[in-house]
């Protein structure tokens, strides 16, 4: 069985959308690297924004 | 720039909805069949992976439809294509959700079922020629 930490289960789950909305939402290779970049960064960006947010409020 | 137009006709060729079924029965295949290997092994690689550890993290696969977030998870599953099939009928994925992990495995199996979708219609978009 595999039981990921909170942050590596975010990574992984971003990494694959990113590869996924990278190939399927942009036409040409090089701009399809940029965008799956793209919502990688946006992903776990907002989780860790968002994780933050909810520790401070939580206090 | 002969080459591309060759590789262009066989992708024009057969039934039109070809890609998008075979993509959705099998991550990536709707990709192969149109010649587009690295996009096609790309997708196929994140959707089984994601899939995969979904299982592994003892996620739950969706069977009945008693309410509506059930047969919203339903349809997610589904997206899997051949995977969900199979899966239901080795009887992997957990009944219930009992721990932390396994929810996230639940999530990963509906969300790699979407992506599958959203892969399979970018191939029917390939073949129509709405795509490049």
């Amino acid at each position: 069985m595999f039981h990921p930490s909170h942050f590596a289960a975010v990574v992984l789950f971003a990494l694959f959308a990113s590869v996924v909305f990278g190939i399927t939402q942009r036409e040409t290779p090089r701009r399809m690297v940029h965008y799956g970049i793209y919502c990688f960064v946006l992903f776990v960006g907002a989780a860790v924004v968002l994780s933050w947010l909810m520790f401070l409020i939580a206090r | 720039m002969a080459i591309e137009e060759n590789k262009n006709a066989a992708a024009g060729q057969g039934w039109i909805y070809l890609p998008l079924i075979a993509g959705w029965l099998v991550p990536g295949a709707g990709h192969f069949l149109l010649r587009k290997w690295g996009r096609g092994a790309l997708i196929a690689a994140s959707i089984v992976g994601m899939y995969g550890l979904g299982i592994a993290m003892q996620g739950k696969l969706y069977a009945g439809a008693h309410d509506i977030l059930e047969i919203l998870g339903l349809v997610g599953d589904l997206g899997n294509g051949l995977l969900f099939i199979v899966s239901r009928l080795l009887g992997l994925g957990a009944d219930q959700v009992q721990v932390t992990t396994a929810d996230y495995g639940t999530r990963f199996i509906v969300v790699a079922g979407l992506l599958n979708v959203i892969a399979a219609v970018d191939a029917h978009n390939l073949r129509t020629g709405r795509k490049k």
